[in-house]
């Protein structure tokens, strides 16, 4: 999708540090040299849009409660059906096709690892399927903040 | 694990000696908000401050402490990068060494076209990979190319590792730790 320049400077100045003060559209504003007004229209049309998931925070995995990335091997012909039923288990955030014999990709989150190993094994039972779990043992690299390449995208 | 319910989240330094008396309910309650995202109001922290039972001034103090401590990694917009065109992503793989895969990820974390980076156990047999980066592209030839330019960079040219492009978002959103769907 094509951005023109004012959102692509949106994206480009605030994909982190996000004024937080009573009027953060309106600080954001003075910055791009546009009115109020018209960021919180840009951003609702980014959003509208699916550009732009939403404002706001992203919370550290390993502080805000339990996540885990797994996989199950679905039926080529049955994927859309088996990744409907990952989509309908509490907490599933990402959900991704992948070329692999484990085709199917989600994160499933919970307030407590507990919680989540007993969603996991309920979807398990439901799905018959084989499924890999696949905890952090340690983060390297994670930020999907990264600079938009708008020249690649063009 | 930290206690992000509790209502020592709010600085205690604060000047409101109220601080201590943040209800923890309404803490839990904003974090359930943020979740949803920030209101796109002229005053989003006071739409907050309504829905969770606390001041606006509570809201702001609570979303600086939660981002001073770490709760709170990034604050700002997020991107759904495959509607912007990245739709070359690639999950690559790489089964390294025990000995070597944390100089291997802290080294690879390093490289500007790797967005994650993060160490996983194996699951013998199916699953003999312990390393994984992800390389989010806008075309497939240009992820590959820089696939083989890191494999040459960091001498992988031995080690098994296998690409796995996504071809399908069936849900991309963000966590939901504390909120219900």
């Amino acid at each position: 999708m094509r951005l023109d320049h004012t959102d692509q400077q949106l994206i480009n100045h605030f994909q982190r540090h996000l004024p937080v003060c009573e009027r953060p559209y309106l600080e954001m504003s003075r910055q791009l040299g546009i009115s109020e007004q018209e960021v919180i229209e840009r951003l609702q049309s980014l959003q509208s849009r699916d550009v732009v998931g939403r404002v706001g925070p992203v919370f550290e995995h390993s502080q805000a409660g339990a996540s885990l990335l797994a996989a199950v091997a679905a039926p080529e012909d049955q994927m859309d059906m088996v990744a409907a039923r990952i989509n309908r288990a509490p907490g599933v955030n990402h959900n991704y096709a992948r070329e692999h014999a484990y085709n199917l990709w989600f994160v499933m989150t919970a307030p407590d690892n507990e919680l989540l190993e007993e969603h996991l094994d309920e979807l398990e039972q439901e799905l018959k399927l084989p499924m890999l779990r696949l905890p952090m043992v340690e983060g390297y690299h994670i930020d999907l903040g990264f600079d938009i390449d708008w020249e690649a995208l063009s | 694990m930290s206690q992000p319910f509790s209502a020592d989240y709010l600085a205690p330094d604060s000047a409101s000696s109220a601080s201590s008396e943040v209800s923890a309910w309404g803490l839990l309650r904003l974090r359930q908000q943020l979740e949803q995202g920030l209101p796109l109001a002229p005053r989003p922290y006071l739409a907050l401050a309504e829905r969770t039972g606390l001041t606006e001034q509570e809201v702001i103090n609570a979303i600086t402490q939660w981002q001073e401590q770490g709760l709170i990694k990034r604050f700002g917009l997020v991107v759904k990068h495959r509607t912007l065109g990245y739709t070359a992503n690639a999950m690559v793989v790489w089964n390294i060494p025990d000995e070597q895969v944390q100089a291997l990820g802290q080294s690879m974390a390093g490289v500007p076209f790797i967005t994650l980076c993060y160490q996983r156990p194996r699951r013998l047999p199916d699953w003999p990979y312990n390393l994984f980066c992800m390389i989010h592209g806008t075309n497939r030839e240009r992820v590959l190319a820089q696939l083989e330019s890191l494999i040459a960079d960091h001498n992988l040219q031995h080690i098994r590792h296998s690409v796995l492009f996504s071809n399908k978002a069936y849900r991309q959103r963000g966590g939901r730790y504390v909120s219900h769907d």
